[in-house]
């Protein structure tokens, strides 16, 4: 079946005639039809505009143009990127039917390289979660299991590429948001470097943590998705304006000899589920058999990183989130006859945001209040220094870092719905990264002897360095692709017809 | 012990002009007590003498040249108006002063 | 007002800060590529970034920086080596993003001063108004308050939002506290606000137009027992559009202040408004009750780090100081100070020596502006350089007296009707047929004439007495419809009476 292989062998597809665009996408909207009524994954389907697009693809191989490598793939875009003319929600009731009157940077580029949007993927209210619990429109399910969790905040793109309704997918990455669900789905999640991807038209939760990121099955995938999208955009202030690292030559590269890995101290241990710590253990064992220096490191300001993460990031969105405020776009409630403004306001955000977002705004909005700045806001941003210090060192002794992506596999749906702190843990390994802007990848180490349920192996590299997460996660997925057979998600059974 | 009581919450809310109901002023007012004790730690490294990080990323100076681009039209900018007259946003009546 | 303003100042001192927002005159906004073109149809030059829309990015304006530095470095600012945005957090209508993108704790320019003259009682004094700093930040849409009986916010119906001027570059430059101004406190705000507009003007980085909101001026008073270091609690009133309104608005406010203390009450520390019809204040938002605006760091921006080479190169192309500019003029026109300072207070001094550059002699062209021009001014209670009469009008009409061929009355005549609408000076003199009568010929009919018509006159100019020549030379005038040359008549009557 075309749409269980990954999105390089369906450009070879393409190229060789052996498929058209348009048939691989209408194979895949027939796959979203069978069963995203199970995962869903979907808020928005874009049949009419996918299948155009992938005519235009056609159109321009047929005429013999130059086109990028994933001209005419399929791709899910999760809903808080903006996307011109298509409902754009951001997980959240607030922008319930609004269409966007302008294309994110990362649609213009997807655009021009001729990728097929097939539509927005389910979220976390405002990229606010773990598990895509917070959705105003329902969660989404793992098609490992559809009773737990995909993870969050981009549970819904993650589970579109382990249900293959999808070949590639974009997420974006605050304190773990394309990592974590990458993890407890069993397949690959890129955050770049802060700055490597536009933010332009990327509906900011936390400006300074947010960053845009390619979702796919293998680590081919994500590099191709990730040339594709990365690179200086002058739109973005915070863009960096330096050529994209080599990573689709380093993803084809993985070659681990010679290289020190890291192995961070504070992000294993307690509070790992012991599967989870099996499967990154035998991971690392054949890392150090294709040649890696194993050393051990330690950061220990990371203790601090979540502490901080749940001030900065809450204090951040409390003023990008102030202007849903009903007076220009987005849901309107209350507004009658000698009712304000003001109040209108005050009911339509009552109304709009779920309770995760109103907890962080209400958060954000105490850590900034005059007499609590230094104390909260303040501090934090010194462990974020604290912190860049502590990843600085630790990259001085090592060429990547490693760590398990989450502590746990996928939860159940409603477990942990209840307990903020319980929720936030779902991020301890993978906040850190954001606070530094470094780049990060998850890929699966396999699945956890508990629960038979995927565990995600987490690489880290310097800013910049992007190319060296592709480098060792290919080495790795080879290694591990070698030791299962098959890839790990032949195992997910169960979804539709054709499981 | 950091605590925060309902008048603070209710405060607040006002601040982030949400309207919300006083069973939700009293459960977010327990959550928050809860999350805040979590948080207060970073207050352990606020001695240390670093200087605060709000990029991660050592940019300075990036600017624009003072061209002008298109705009929207004024169609497209109205399209998600929940209200519009007169090729303006339409909203009820402010209660507050202009800054 | 019960209290006149001598007594005012025998127990009183008053304390001033003056707060002047600049809109420059950038071809784009502050953070966005629109146009700002002023009275531009309703969000015509509005785009995501200026309208707020989720996902949108600010991109600084490097004119804007230019400018402002412009600003710092005449008003004998240091420039800032490090300097930041900050977002400040309120909530209003005409504020896309209810924050407002400007600076905090880390402002572009600081500690200047700028020296302005009074004319008093001892003569030209100069009081050094000291600039604590000038910063950038983004001004708000515009308000339309439909409903209400006088357009303005209360007992409005609802409101009409357009955003063109949201987002356009202004500029914040704040004064430190100025004491020691004694009674000449209105005039030296009015003349500090003057002086601003004139370098603002000079160094062409803002059409300045009050009336328009390119400049506006926010006055801060509170008034001391005199003798005493205790400060008073202070009033800020906004709404002060025009030189004449800041001085009016400072006196008012003084006298307010005193009667509330002379009463045993308190000054309450408010905004209040301006009201030009009446030259009283009203009260507005209490400032007791104060917004907390949670500054933090503008995390979608990065700082601002000012090349020294770049700095200095600005300084050297700084244009003269008006003061410098106007002493200039003084010495080349020989003019005394008290005309200076007329000049100066009307307003005129730009307008004369435009009109002095289009060949004028210096003393005529004074003479027109501040005499009839300024008298008809003053009839319409309007600037003298709000009336529809040009430089280039007052040259020619300067011109053609030099030339004979207009005598000092008739032009009178001629300015009147070009202020009336009637034409260019040329236009009106021929509609109305103007001229002057010096031909002797027809001089000498018409004193034949007068002559005849009163015979008892004549003779007594030709006993001697030549003031009552005057009655002779009336009625000469009146017969050529005030075209003679009365110089002219009286010279030739004289002869013909012997005289």
């Amino acid at each position: 079946m075309i749409i269980k292989r990954n999105a390089a062998d369906m450009a070879v597809a393409l190229a060789s005639g052996e498929t058209s665009s348009v048939a691989l996408t209408q194979a895949h909207l027939d796959r979203i039809a069978e069963v995203d009524k199970d995962v869903h994954a979907f808020l928005y389907v874009d049949s009419e505009g996918a299948l155009a697009q992938a005519a235009l693809a056609d159109k321009k191989r047929a005429a013999g143009e130059k086109l990028s490598p994933l001209a005419g793939i399929p791709l899910a875009l999760k809903d808080v990127m903006v996307q011109k003319g298509i409902p754009t929600t951001c997980g959240s009731k607030m922008l319930e039917g609004w269409r966007p009157p302008y294309d994110s940077t990362v649609v213009s580029k997807l655009r021009a390289a001729d990728v097929v949007i097939l539509g927005k993927t389910n979220m976390d209210e405002f990229a606010m979660g773990s598990s895509t619990e917070n959705s105003a429109y329902g969660p989404t399910h793992n098609p490992w299991d559809l009773s737990r969790i995909p993870g969050g905040s981009g549970g819904g793109s993650s589970a579109s590429l382990a249900a293959f309704e999808a070949p590639l997918a974009i997420g974006t990455d605050t304190g773990g948001s394309i990592r974590q669900p990458a993890a407890v789905t069993g397949t690959v999640g890129v955050k770049p470097t802060y700055g490597g991807v536009s933010r332009y038209g990327l509906v900011a939760f936390s400006s300074s943590l947010d960053q845009a990121g390619p979702c796919a099955r293998t680590v081919l995938d994500a590099a191709l998705l990730h040339e594709v999208i990365a690179g200086h955009d002058p739109k973005d202030s915070t863009s960096i304006n330096a050529p994209v690292p080599a990573i689709v030559s380093a993803a084809k590269s993985g070659n681990v000899k010679g290289l020190k890995i890291g192995v961070i101290k504070e992000l294993q241990g307690e509070g790992y589920q012991a599967g989870v710590l099996n499967r990154f253990n035998e991971s690392l064992e054949l890392l150090a058999g294709l040649g890696a220096e194993i050393v051990e490191v330690s950061c220990p300001y990371f203790e601090y990183a979540l502490a901080a993460y749940y001030l900065i990031a809450p204090s951040e969105c409390s003023s990008n989130l102030a202007r849903f405020d009903a007076m220009r776009y987005g849901i309107r409630v209350g507004d009658a006859s000698g009712v304000s403004a003001e109040e209108v306001m005050n009911l339509t955000r009552e109304v709009g945001f779920g309770r995760e977002v109103k907890r962080r705004i209400i958060l954000g909005t105490y850590a900034l209040s005059s007499g609590y700045y230094d104390a909260y806001y303040g501090s934090a941003q010194k462990v974020r220094t604290l912190i860049k210090q502590d990843f600085d060192k630790a990259f001085l002794k090592s060429d990547v870092l490693v760590s398990p992506t989450a502590p746990t596999t996928a939860f159940k749906i409603g477990e942990k719905a209840d307990d903020p702190i319980a929720m936030y843990l779902n991020d301890i390994a993978t906040i850190p990264v954001n606070m530094a802007g470094i780049c990060g990848m998850s890929l699966p180490s396999g699945l956890a002897d508990e629960d038979n349920l995927p565990a995600g192996f987490q690489i880290m590299a310097p800013a910049m360095k992007d190319d060296r997460l592709y480098n060792v996660g290919a080495a790795l997925e080879a290694a591990l692709l070698s030791k299962w057979g098959a890839p790990i998600l032949s195992h997910v059974s169960g979804l539709g017809a054709h499981a | 012990m950091a605590g925060i009581s309902r008048d603070d919450v209710a405060n607040l809310a006002r601040l982030a002009r949400i309207d919300m109901a006083p069973a939700e002023l009293d459960h977010l007012a327990s959550e928050l007590g809860v999350i805040l004790n979590a948080v207060a730690r970073v207050q352990e490294v606020a001695g240390q003498n670093v200087p605060p990080t709000s990029h991660p990323l050592p940019l300075q100076n990036v600017y624009r040249k003072d061209e002008v681009a298109p705009s929207l039209t004024p169609e497209a900018a109205l399209s998600a108006a929940p209200a519009s007259e007169a090729q303006r946003f339409k909203v009820p009546k402010i209660l507050g002063e202009e800054a | 007002m019960s209290l006149k303003y001598e007594d005012v100042i025998e127990k009183y001192e008053p304390v001033l800060g003056l707060e002047v927002h600049v809109e420059l005159g950038t071809a784009s906004k502050m953070f966005c590529g629109c146009n700002t073109i002023f009275g531009a149809e309703p969000n015509t030059q509005t785009c995501p970034v200026c309208l707020g829309l989720p996902g949108a990015l600010p991109v600084v304006n490097e004119k804007a920086i230019e400018y402002t530095i412009m600003i710092g470095l005449a008003l004998n600012c240091s420039i800032a080596p490090f300097s930041r945005f900050a977002r400040k957090n309120y909530f209003y209508p005409d504020m896309p993003k209810n924050f407002q993108t400007s600076q905090y704790d880390e402002p572009i320019c600081v500690n200047g001063f700028l020296d302005v003259e009074i004319d008093t009682d001892e003569g030209i004094k100069t009081f050094r108004v000291e600039i604590e700093r000038v910063h950038m930040e983004e001004d708000t849409g515009k308000s339309l308050h439909m409903g209400g009986a006088t357009g303005r916010i209360h007992g409005a119906d609802y409101s009409l939002l357009d955003y063109n001027r949201a987002g356009i570059p202004l500029v914040e430059i704040v004064t430190k506290i100025v004491p020691g101004t004694g009674k000449y406190a209105p005039e030296v705000a009015r003349a500090y606000v003057a002086e601003l507009r004139d370098i603002l003007r000079s160094l062409n980085v803002s059409d300045v137009k009050m009336e328009q909101g390119s400049l506006r001026c926010d006055a801060n008073v509170s008034l001391r027992l005199i003798g005493s270091d205790v400060l008073g609690t202070r009033s800020e009133t906004k709404n002060v559009n025009s030189l004449r309104s800041v001085e009016r608005a400072v006196r008012g406010e003084m006298i307010r202040h005193a009667e509330l203390l002379n009463k045993g009450e308190r000054v309450v520390q408010e905004t209040r408004h301006f009201q030009e019809e009446t030259g009283l204040t009203r009260s507005g938002r209490s400032k007791e009750q104060a917004e907390d605006y949670r500054y933090f760091p503008e995390p979608d921006l990065v700082p601002i780090v000012p090349d020294a080479t770049w700095i200095e190169t600005l300084r050297a192309a700084l244009p003269e100081k008006p003061s410098t500019h106007r002493k200039r003029l003084q010495e080349a026109w020989s003019v005394p100070d008290k005309e200076m300072a007329s000049m100066i207070n009307a307003d005129v001094l730009e307008i004369v020596e435009a009109t002095v550059n289009l060949g004028a002699d210096p003393a005529k062209a004074r003479g027109w502006w501040l005499g009839e021009i300024a008298r008809i001014a003053n009839e319409k209670e309007v600037a003298a350089t709000d009336l529809p009469i040009t430089p280039k009008d007052v040259a020619e009409i300067v011109a053609l007296v030099a030339a004979g061929e207009l005598t000092d009355k008739l032009a009178r005549q001629v300015i009147e009707a070009v202020i009336a609408g009637e034409g260019r000076p040329s236009e009106v003199i021929e509609k109305r047929g103007i001229k002057v009568v010096s031909d002797d010929g027809a001089l000498m009919a018409a004193i034949e004439k007068a002559i005849s018509a009163q015979p008892d006159v004549a003779e007594k100019v030709r006993g001697g007495n030549v003031p009552a020549a005057g009655a002779l030379i009336g009625a000469v005038m009146k017969e050529t419809k005030g075209q003679a040359d009365a110089a002219k008549v009286r010279e030739l009557l004289l002869k013909h009476l012997g005289q």
